[in-house]
């Protein structure tokens, strides 16, 4: 079993296929340019973190690959079809296929926690309202929620459950990539750490892609296979977070060698 | 994409189910019928998934609780030919399948109604007592205003005076024009059968200064500014902006209530001034067209016989409606919890109860007045 693991992943980085590409991507607000010329590739199968200063546009960047946010120039491809001016039909096929956990939850806040994560099922599949409600009520447990949470509205959890409710929502349909904007933030430490303990296992049981956005080194020592620093517009360096201490920039270096980085470093290996 | 597929053999030792195909979450309702009518012959159960092309939480969920509803009975089961990644999927969901379902909806006795109906009562009598203590709280921070001016945020007043005051004047005037048309329209058919056409201008005018022109420009405030009121402050209820004003030492009342109530108490009337001259005019133009009545005879006659206290009567109301929809409005919204689905159910009270007011109000001026004798 471990074995297998292991070959696939060997597998996956002598022969990786691109799930996401982003080719000279811009993006603009009024004057305000956020990217230029932005390459980026997610891998299939691998958790990417994305970091970058504040307003540097790590959470644009997501918005833009999901089709939020349209860009002034650049192509973007999610499982080889064209997000931005692809067939109508495709762009509707590939939303299947992914699934998005914002910042705050953006739960549905006249559903119940159950209704919620039903959501996409009723929309997207033809499967009864029984199972639904069960396989409904199996990604909830699978985030770690109680049961007793499926009735209840979104006003009524905590900011951590409303992630994790979120988190069951974006996983609902089962899809490929799961898109995470800023997930432990806001969270307890053990919060915190049960999450990326979450994320990492359903990636391994599910085999996800993980697009996520974050700020907590944590996170990204214990679960990230890949870290992409944004900065001056661009995708600055990826690679494997070992790497970055070693990149000669300002930032990065004082991002991945400051006091916090180090002390995450230290129990990212402990683990 | 190969269509999942579920085949079940019965024998002496046991059942053999075989389940093969993609079983992906968007394929299964063509297998789920399949999977509910397997039942359990002997003690025995095969599982045999060496056909799975690919599985999903769905899928997993699937092959899991019909494995849980055969050991329910007794059975031992058996699994053959699973792929070592299916295996951990099923594994994670056969963990994660709830013990109990969340709790159903019980249904609804007679005793239920009852209680409900004891509580909305109550309700709506703790609703009107906070009303009357955010009034009397308003009240009390106006004239505070009013004793130190200095207090008031003048950006903010003037801001809301020219949302709810200055750009409301096209429409309300548009509104008491056509209020003018309308009644001289009408008036006229009914006045040519008694050769009083004359009278058209009383008419107008004493319906137009007395009741119409305020209760109508009442009305579309509360429907365009009561609204406005209760969708902002309530928003900023649910973004804890309000608490964060309190914890910071400003009152809530006076920044953000105070601003608004005294825009709508200086320029409702004079908004229901403008909707009184656009009625006046738009009778008037009426009258001319449909009834030949010039309009230096309009004015004559108007002069004559109309009183200057029919426009009086009429603008006394307007800060007493200013009050209750300011009143109603910032109430509603300070009464907003939690999600934006209050912020719009109480948006929707909020204009349904300033718009009652408003004619209750009218309607208790309207007694007042009689009996004084104006």
């Amino acid at each position: 079993m471990n074995n297998d693991t292991q070959q696939a992943s060997l597998a996956a980085t002598t022969d990786r296929e691109a799930v996401i590409r982003v080719r000279g991507l811009r993006t603009q607000f009024g004057t305000q340019v956020v990217h230029e010329g932005l390459n980026l590739d997610v891998w299939r199968g691998e958790v990417l973190g994305i970091v970058g200063g504040s307003g540097t546009g790590k959470s644009v960047l997501l918005r833009t690959i999901v089709g939020l946010n349209k860009p002034a120039a650049g192509e973007i491809e999610v499982l080889g079809v064209d997000v931005l001016n692809g067939p109508e039909d495709d762009r509707r096929r590939i939303e299947r296929h992914w699934g998005v956990a914002f910042q705050d939850g953006a739960l549905f806040s006249s559903l119940t926690v159950l209704q919620n994560v039903m959501a996409p099922l009723r929309e997207h599949t033809g499967l009864s309202e029984k199972l639904m409600e069960s396989l409904g009520a199996l990604k909830i447990s699978l985030v770690g929620l109680p049961q007793l949470s499926c009735g209840k509205f979104p006003s009524e959890l905590s900011g951590g459950m409303r992630k994790r409710a979120a988190l069951a929502r974006a996983l609902a349909l089962d899809p490929e990539i799961v898109f995470l904007d800023e997930p432990t933030a806001g969270l307890d430490p053990i919060g915190a750490a049960a999450y990326d303990e979450l994320i990492g296992e359903l990636q391994q049981a599910l085999g996800l892609t993980v697009f996520m956005v974050t700020h907590d080194l944590d996170s990204l020592y214990a679960i990230c296979d890949r870290v992409a620093v944004l900065a001056e517009k661009r995708v600055l360096v990826e690679g494997p977070i070992e790497d970055m201490t070693k990149v000669d920039h300002p930032w990065v270096q004082e991002y991945f060698t400051g006091p916090r980085a180090r002390a995450a470093q230290q129990k990212g290996q402990n683990r | 994409m190969t269509q999942p597929t579920i085949i079940s053999e019965y024998d002496s030792s046991g059942t053999r189910v075989r389940i093969s195909g993609e079983l992906l979450t968007q394929s299964l309702q063509t297998v789920e019928q399949g999977f509910a009518s397997v039942r359990l012959t002997g003690d025995r159960v095969v599982l045999d998934l060496s056909d799975v092309e690919a599985l999903d939480t769905g899928g997993a969920w699937l092959i899991a609780d019909l494995g849980r509803r055969f050991t329910s009975q007794g059975a031992t089961l058996e699994f053959q030919g699973v792929k070592p990644a299916h295996a951990t999927l099923i594994d994670t969901v056969t963990r994660s399948i709830p013990d109990e379902p969340g709790e159903l909806d019980k249904p609804r006795s007679l005793l239920d109604l009852i209680a409900q109906m004891g509580h909305i009562t109550v309700g709506a009598w703790r609703d009107t007592l906070s009303i009357l203590e955010f009034l009397g709280l308003t009240l009390h921070r106006l004239f505070r205003t009013i004793v130190m001016p200095w207090r008031l945020r003048k950006a903010a007043l003037v801001t809301h005076m020219e949302e709810t005051g200055f750009k409301a004047l096209p429409i309300v005037a548009l509104m008491g024009f056509l209020i003018g048309v309308v009644l001289a329209f009408q008036g006229a058919t009914q006045l040519k059968q008694f050769g009083a056409e004359i009278f058209v201008v009383e008419l107008i005018s004493i319906s137009v200064l007395r009741e119409l022109g305020i209760l109508l420009t009442a009305i579309i405030v509360a429907g365009r500014s009561g609204s406005a009121f209760t969708a902002s402050i309530g928003s900023m209820k649910v973004q804890e902006e309000i608490d964060a004003m309190r914890t910071l030492g400003l009152d809530p009342i006076e920044v953000l209530v105070i601003p608004r109530v005294l825009a709508l108490l200086i320029m409702l009337p004079i908004l229901g001034f403008v909707a009184d001259m656009a009625g006046l005019f738009g009778g008037a133009l009426m009258s001319w067209i449909d009834l030949g009545v010039s309009p230096g005879m309009f004015l004559t006659r108007l002069k004559e016989n109309t009183d200057v206290w029919q426009l009086a009567v009429g603008l006394i109301k307007a800060p007493f409606f200013a009050l209750v929809i300011g009143v109603v409005a910032c109430w509603q919204a300070m009464q907003v919890k939690g999600s934006a689905q209050s912020v719009g159910q109480r948006t929707t009270a909020s204009v349904v109860q300033s718009i009652f007011m408003v004619i209750a109000i009218d309607a208790l001026f309207s007694i007042f007045f009689s009996e004084i004798g104006i």
